[in-house]
């Protein structure tokens, strides 16, 4: 069993409830941190070498100590909610079964940082988990954690939830940071960054909920003990939503030590593949990251055990690795088709696509009509290497990475998996009866066990 | 003309204050929310206006807004609206025929409403509960785990729970 940080007490009967939530030991984290300078406690987070669990894994004490502080003007941090990454639902999870712990990682945050005014940016479609973090909100402004001088600290903050509107766009910061201020989710051209010019124009920090709830074990243990935690550069704990052909999906509490094979075979994690199904591909951190065949998941290009952190899943780049993303961890077994998955996310991306930039607007819904045509048999081996030739053109050519993450996966599937998009095209009757299965793809098990 | 009760424009001030001075825009998109849920489930142009004159804005800025965010409906949409998720991950897990069912049970194709108002099947993009798949959001819950007997329960219930409100 690994180390667990975040959700260890979720099984606690009544958790979701302050005095519960108390008795098991919360909100120490703030009244350890009201002894501590700001400064000092964004040096703890410097030290634990926590990394954005939104997705990008940019260090978060650096991005905090970033955090410009004119004179006389509102600072504000906002937690991203948004959660719209197909494959994730982790942050979900850990505001609907222990709310308390973002409350109690927002509160020592606002201090550290000087936010008077904090803001939780919800998905429009997580309308219940609004009712659950505003109760839990009044309790800990009824407990004297939120409101006017928190523990006679001299610091008053006040946390408000919003709610989007059905925009996986708005989970972008500055997109995010626009439908905070009442307008359509178009992302900004940075620089400015949100540091210095954010919400409302003043300096703005955005973190991830699990970002913001691991401030709490980081404050309670310490930066140097948190960073103990893990392998080189990933530190402390992440949490994986695992979905797609496994028998047991959910929200696992991952500390970063542990192989991918464990974690799709072991009873304790995904629990294997279901009805005796081999595995046939992975998508290891959300739909944006690229897609790995099951023979490249469980060790890199080099023979190496690959394991569930920021650098072994990225090892050996695009051509032979992926990334850890959001932590959605979306499994394939030999019956699905990459062709119809790839499509779907094709859809998903042009149908998210602010239409700001031309290279994104055209450039996903061009994406999306050719693989439709591929997955409906009236594709043609040249769209093979126009689909290719597309999404080099958006990559690295708009406003925010919303371009790159439509590119990468449909350019990951065709790197690893262009003998199923030919079949396709070569078996245009065959290919609407049956998938092409696991064809060539090496049985993972076996790789592992030579 | 349209207008709140007296409680929801008490929610509406409410929400108004979370903000500083002057920045009372931000309450936009809570406040197509609650229109959108006090004036039976759209928003027509009378709504749209009746928030921007709240919230002291120009109507345009409320359409661009009410436009771009895929949860308000623009048009009138039926009693019991069935968002059934499409993507990959839900695909893996049988989306595309729980789709297929519910067409046929409800002999309506996506897009489309029941011709008694009752019912309005939509397709969406991944809502986040992606490990609980095949998935539909119904109102404000999530149904999740679904299979045919499931869909044809929820159906039931729709109809039920209007029979009881007529
Ligand atoms: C298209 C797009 C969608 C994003 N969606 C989310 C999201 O839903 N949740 C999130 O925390 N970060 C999301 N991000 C990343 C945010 O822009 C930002 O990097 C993150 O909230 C920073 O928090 P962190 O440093 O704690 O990870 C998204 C980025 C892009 C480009
Ligand atoms: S890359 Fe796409 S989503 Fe991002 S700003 Fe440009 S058009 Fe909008
Ligand atoms: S893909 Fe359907 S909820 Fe995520």
């Amino acid at each position: 069993m690994g180390k667990k940080l975040l959700i260890d007490r979720v099984g606690i009967e009544g958790i979701r409830y302050f005095d519960t939530y108390r008795k098991h030991g919360g909100y120490a984290s703030v009244e350890k941190a009201f002894k501590m300078a700001p400064a000092d406690i964004v040096e703890e987070i410097k030290k634990s070498g926590l990394r954005g669990r939104g997705g990008a894994g940019f260090p978060t004490g650096m991005k905090w100590s970033f955090l410009a502080k004119p004179e006389g003007v509102p600072r504000y941090l906002v937690c991203n909610a948004d959660e719209s990454e197909p494959g994730t639902f982790k942050d979900r999870y850990l505001m609907e079964f222990i709310p308390h712990l973002l409350i109690e990682g927002l509160v020592v945050s606002s201090f550290a940082l000087g936010s008077n005014r904090t803001f939780i940016y919800i998905r429009g479609e997580y309308a219940w988990i609004v009712d659950i973090l505003e109760q839990a909100i009044e309790e800990a402004r009824q407990n004297g954690f939120l409101g006017n001088n928190i523990l006679n600290s001299g610091f008053d903050c006040e946390i408000y939830v919003q709610r989007g509107a059905g925009a996986y766009i708005c989970g972008e910061e500055t997109a995010l940071l626009e439908s905070l201020e009442g307008k359509r989710g178009n992302p900004r051209i940075k620089p400015p960054f949100p540091a210095v010019k954010g919400l409302w124009d003043s300096p703005t920090v955005v973190n991830n909920v699990e970002t913001l709830a691991a401030v709490v074990p980081i404050i309670n243990m310490g930066g140097d003990a948190y960073s103990q935690i893990g392998i080189g550069k990933s530190t402390g704990t992440k949490l994986i939503s695992a979905c797609g052909n496994i028998n047991r999906p959910g929200v696992y509490e991952i500390d970063m030590t542990i192989s991918v094979e464990e974690f799709v075979y072991s009873d304790e994690y995904c629990g294997g593949i279901p009805n005796g199904k081999k595995l046939k591909a992975c998508i290891p951190g959300g739909s944006s990251v690229p897609i790995l065949p099951a023979n490249l998941l469980f060790k890199t290009a080099k023979g190496e055990k690959r394991m569930m952190t920021y650098e072994s899943l990225a090892d050996g780049g695009f051509q032979t690795g992926s990334m850890m993303g959001s932590g959605g961890f979306i499994v394939l077994d030999e019956d699905q088709c990459v062709v119809r998955h790839t499509l779907t996310l094709a859809r998903f991306y042009r149908h998210e696509s602010c239409g700001q930039c031309s290279p994104c607007r055209e450039g996903t819904g061009w994406m999306e009509k050719i693989l439709n045509n591929i997955e409906y048999g009236r594709g043609k081996m040249n769209d093979i290497d126009l689909l290719w030739d597309i999404q080099r053109r958006i990559e690295g050519n708009t406003i925010c990475p919303l371009g790159d993450a439509a590119a990468w996966p449909v350019a990951a599937a065709i790197r690893h998996f262009r003998d199923e998009f030919e079949w396709h095209v070569l078996n245009p009757e065959e290919s609407q009866k049956r998938n092409y299965g696991l064809a060539n793809y090496a049985e993972p098990r076996e790789v592992v066990a030579s | 003309m349209i207008t709140f009760s007296e409680n929801k424009l008490k929610e509406a001030q409410r929400i108004i204050n979370r903000y500083p001075q002057g920045k009372q825009k931000s309450a936009l998109l809570p406040l197509l929310h609650l229109a959108q849920d006090e004036f039976g489930g759209w928003l027509d142009v009378p709504a749209m206006d009746y928030i921007a004159s709240l919230l002291n804005i120009e109507p345009i800025e409320v359409y661009e807004v009410a436009t771009f965010y895929s949860m308000y409906n623009l048009k009138p949409v039926g009693r019991h609206v069935f968002e059934v998720c499409q993507t990959g991950p839900c695909m893996l897990r049988g989306s595309d025929q729980i789709i297929d069912y519910i067409k046929q049970r409800l002999q309506i194709n996506v897009g489309e409403t029941t011709p008694d108002g009752m019912f309005t099947l939509k397709t969406v993009e991944c809502l986040g509960a992606c490990g609980y798949a095949p998935m539909m959001q119904l109102g404000k819950t999530f149904r999740e785990h679904l299979n045919e007997e499931k869909v044809d329960q929820i159906i039931e219930e729709c109809r039920s729970k209007a029979a009881r409100n007529n």
